[in-house]
């Protein structure tokens, strides 16, 4: 068993090196080939999320993102916003996604939590342990 | 892989060929192209997802505020997508139901005869 950490400015331009580790250690970790682009797509949407959330409130601390390479394999991202910012995560039904009055912010956060909820079996949400901040801790299966 | 981004003009329509990753990063590229393309005049708008390899939700919001635009304008907006890993992707969000979702460009195209001459 192998933990790895990755720290990153909250920049768009690192979700991508987040989620190019995330799919490597799943990898190593023994999670089905069929599952890595799931796996890629959720840690990236979690980052997404994160650097979201340090940009509006002006955060400058770095997302931090814990992979273990066991069974199962467990990725948790970690933000420092406020935690008040982490409810209201819901996914839109189809007839508010294309919506005039919807906010571009509005539709990508409902849509990035649906495909976080709809490609994690295995999600939870909550608070960080100590200081503000919410950690996404997402889990799938590995083959051993 | 890099975005890539390219437009060409076929019977009427103003097809966008979109191929790489689209994300948080690399998602106001698209952002500016589709505005571009919505300010140069063009009303029929088709995008090619066909050499797309990841794609999120904040790729999905651009294209969204793409629709958007061309349906307050009277144009279309069709999308071509037929990867299962993407049109999974349409489907978990719900957004299969809110664009019109194509195997192919010539398919997208003729969805719309009358585009041909609009333009």
């Amino acid at each position: 068993m192998a933990t790895v950490r990755l720290s990153f400015s909250p920049a768009p331009v690192h979700v991508r090196t987040a989620r190019l580790v995330g799919v490597a250690v799943a990898r190593r970790a023994g999670v089905a080939d069929e599952l890595l682009d799931e796996v890629r797509l959720a840690i990236g949407e979690a980052c997404t999320r994160a650097v979201a959330l340090h940009n509006q409130y002006g955060l400058r601390d770095p997302v931090e993102v814990e992979m273990r390479d066991d069974d199962p394999y467990t990725v948790r991202v970690i933000d420092r916003a406020p935690i008040e910012a982490s409810i209201g995560l819901a996914a839109l039904p189809p007839d508010e996604l294309a919506n005039e009055s919807l906010t571009d912010e509005a539709l990508t956060t409902g849509v990035g939590f649906a495909l976080l909820a709809g490609f994690v079996e295995d999600l939870q949400v909550r608070p960080v342990e100590e200081g503000a901040g919410t950690e996404v801790r997402m889990i799938w299966p590995t083959r051993r | 892989m890099e975005l890539s981004l390219a437009t060409r003009a076929v019977a009427g329509h103003t097809v966008l060929e979109v191929g790489g990753e689209v994300d948080v990063y690399t998602a106001p590229r698209l952002r500016q192209l589709l505005l571009e393309v919505h300010e140069s005049g063009a009303r029929h708008v088709v995008v090619d997802l066909g050499r797309v390899d990841f794609l999120d939700s904040t790729g999905l919001g651009v294209l969204v505020g793409a629709l958007k635009r061309l349906r307050a304008a009277g144009g279309t907006f069709r999308l071509v997508c037929s990867r299962e890993p993407l049109l999974k992707i349409f489907r978990i969000t719900a957004l299969d139901q809110v664009f019109p979702l194509y195997d192919s460009v010539e398919s997208a195209i003729a969805a719309d005869p009358d585009a041909a001459s609009a333009q």
